[in-house]
Formats: structure tokens, C-alpha cells, sequence
């Protein structure tokens, strides 16, 4: 990140200079920062509405009620994982707080799934094998990855910022493009689980 | 598509109204918990404001340099034999290593191009598809002390790929 940060700015200067867009670069500084906290003051409001609402499925239960019913979809994407073992939970808590855009909640859940996938790995493939991911934590993480978020609520606050007539018009495609994603994800978790049923 | 766009104008409506109205059918204090969790989204914002800052003026300076339009020039000629517009490419890597990084390019899109437009709608949608790959595999492995991924990046670059072909593809339509 500091590479990447510390490049875009030292790359942009030094092109200015060679392209005399100089001026241009100290008016764009100057107004991309003040234009940083007009942003945030507005996502200020739409942040802590949603995440206040998040808040009320997670105190009624809905979250822990989700994550309770993922469980034959889990024993389908990771069927050698015991049927009572935390791991379930961990990664059940993980994927139903990603589809409700609880970033802060699916994260913790997140690593608790991989340490409990990693103890497991320990158990079976004993502690000299334990830096080799398993198949259970590719699929996890790749279904992670592929997104699994319903409403991207930032996507659709930048939106309105930026004068859309109508910010919200891209969850619908959003939810399809991410499901396709996620099929890809698991189509291709399980050709591999399969094809590579040899090696745990 | 139609059932798409009903499904955008209902969505955050009727998922506000289940969870508040399944709130009060628990006899959940549903306003209390509401300002809790608004506190947590303020605070949020507080603190990934300094990190926007920082990555809109990296953003601003860049674009009006002029060494944007330069790079996306030099890529068109690649990105085009495949359907890929290559303003889309610097906001679609970038989104594979870090969020807010995106999110800065993703607004200097909006600004070039509006909203609304093919490209804006396409950003909107491969940022709210894709995930930021090497941060997660980096933090959830090293959790893990994990050091060998096997398929997990061919996957994950699969899946996104994917999900950003539909999110063009749907632009297109909108």
C-alpha cells in the first residue's frame, strides 16, 4: 500500500512535469482532498443508517438465525468438514455477514474459520503439512472472494454523490453478477475438489 | 433485465421493512439498537476518512497529469480485441489489492464519464462484484500460517473475472 500510494503520487508529479500539466496537478491536489471530505461527510449519513439497521437483523437474531440454516449448503461445499465442528459456524457467519455487506462482522468470523480449517488440516495431515492449504480453505476462500455482497450500499451512496438520477438501479445487476461469480466459484471448487481427490 | 430494475427500486425498502418489522415481532428495542450500530457506521466513516483523502489526491494528481489517459491509451490497443474498455482496466486491477485505492479511481470515472453512463454503470458494477483478492488471501492465510495457496488465486481470478464479463455485459443492457 505505501508502494502503491507513494508511486501514484510520485509517477503523476514527475509525468506533470514532463507533460507541463503542473498547475493542473496542484489545483487537483488541493481540490481532490476537500472533495475527500465533502464525500465523506455525505456517506457519514447513509454509513451509519445502514450499519444501524445491520445492527437491528443482527440483535433480532436474523444473522444467527441465516447462518443456522446455511447448513446443507455447507456440508455440500465442504463435506469432509465434520457436521459439528466450529469451523461450520465460523464459515456460515462468515458468508451470511458478506451477503448483508457486515464487513466488519464477516472478517473476524472469517479468520476464526481459518484457524478452525487449519486445526482440522493439523489433525489429518499432521502438523509437518500444516503451511499446504487445504481443499476446504481454497473453496472458502474463493467463495469468499468471488463477492457474495446483496447491496453494495457505498457503490450506491458514491452514486447519489455524484449526481445519478438513480443510484440504486445497479443492485439488481449487481446481485447477478455476483451470483454468477459465485457460481463460477464454486463449479470450479468442486471440479477441483474431485479432480484432485488423491491429494488432501 | 426488467425484473432486475424492479428488484433495485424494492430491495433496500423491503429489506429495511422485514428488518425492522421482524425487529419488533422479537420485541427487539429495534431504536436503540438502531443508534448503536449508527454510532459504529460514524465511526467507520471517521476512519477510513483520512485514507480517502489521501487516495483521491494520489487519484487527482495522476488523472490531471495526464498519465491516466496515457496508460489507458497505451492498453486500448490490447483491451479492445477482447470487448474490455481500457478505461476500466486501472479501477478493475486496483480493486484486486485495495478497496479504498478503487474507490478513488471509481469516482474519478464518475467524474469523467457521470454515473450514469455505460462506463460508470460498468465500474459501479465490477466494484460491488469483485473483491480485493491478494488483501484477503494475505490476511486469511497468514491467520491460517498457511504458505502454499494451490488453486485458491487461479479460483479467485476465475470468479472475478466472471463477475466483471457479466457486469460489462449488463451495462451494456441497462
Amino acid at each position: 500500500m505505501n508502494y502503491l500510494w507513494g508511486g501514484m503520487i510520485l509517477i503523476g508529479i514527475v509525468f506533470a512535469g514532463f507533460n507541463g500539466t503542473l498547475p493542473a496537478v496542484t489545483e487537483a491536489a488541493l481540490d481532490s482532498a476537500k472533495e475527500a471530505v465533502t464525500l465523506c461527510i455525505t456517506m457519514m449519513g447513509v454509513m451509519s443508517f445502514w450499519v444501524g439497521i445491520m445492527k437491528i437483523a443482527e440483535k433480532a437474531g436474523i444473522i444467527d438465525g441465516a447462518a443456522k440454516k446455511m447448513a446443507p449448503c455447507l456440508s455440500f461445499l465442504f463435506p469432509e468438514v465434520p457436521k459439528s465442528h466450529p469451523a461450520n459456524r465460523y464459515i456460515a457467519t462468515n458468508m451470511i455477514a458478506n451477503i448483508f455487506g457486515l464487513g466488519w462482522a464477516a472478517t473476524p468470523a472469517g479468520l476464526k474459520a481459518m484457524e478452525e480449517l487449519g486445526k482440522l488440516n493439523i489433525e489429518r495431515n499432521g502438523p509437518r503439512n500444516a503451511h499446504i492449504a487445504t481443499r476446504e480453505m481454497c473453496t472458502f476462500l474463493i467463495i469468499n472472494i468471488s463477492s457474495l455482497q446483496l447491496i453494495p450500499v457505498n457503490i450506491i451512496a458514491y452514486r447519489g454523490q455524484y449526481g445519478s438520477v438513480n443510484p440504486s438501479v445497479i443492485i439488481g445487476p449487481a446481485i447477478l453478477a455476483t451470483c454468477v461469480s459465485t457460481l463460477i466459484a464454486v463449479v470450479f471448487c468442486k471440479i477441483m475438489y474431485c479432480g484432485r481427490r488423491s491429494v488432501r | 433485465m426488467k425484473v432486475l430494475l424492479f428488484l433495485s427500486d424494492a430491495m433496500i425498502p423491503l429489506l429495511i421493512f422485514s428488518i425492522v418489522g421482524y425487529g419488533i415481532m422479537q420485541k427487539q428495542k429495534v431504536y436503540d439498537d438502531f443508534i448503536e450500530g449508527a454510532k459504529d457506521g460514524f465511526r467507520t466513516v471517521i476512519d477510513i476518512m483520512s485514507t480517502l483523502i489521501g487516495l483521491m489526491v494520489a487519484v487527482g494528481v495522476l488523472r490531471a497529469s495526464g498519465f491516466l489517459e496515457f496508460v489507458s491509451g497505451g492498453l486500448a490497443v490490447v483491451t479492445e480485441k477482447v470487448g474490455f474498455p481500457a478505461e476500466l482496466l486501472p479501477v478493475s486491477v486496483v480493486k484486486m489489492f485495495s478497496s479504498s485505492a478503487a474507490t478513488g479511481l471509481l469516482l474519478d470515472i464518475y467524474k469523467q464519464y457521470g454515473t450514469d453512463s455505460f462506463l460508470g454503470l460498468s465500474a459501479s458494477l465490477i466494484l460491488s462484484s469483485t473483491e480485493t483478492i491478494f488483501y484477503t488471501m494475505s490476511i486469511y492465510f497468514m491467520t491460517a500460517k498457511v504458505t502454499k495457496t494451490r488453486y485458491t488465486l487461479a479460483g479467485a481470478l476465475l470468479a472475478t473475472a466472471g463477475g466483471m464479463a457479466v457486469s460489462i455485459l449488463l451495462a451494456g443492457m441497462m
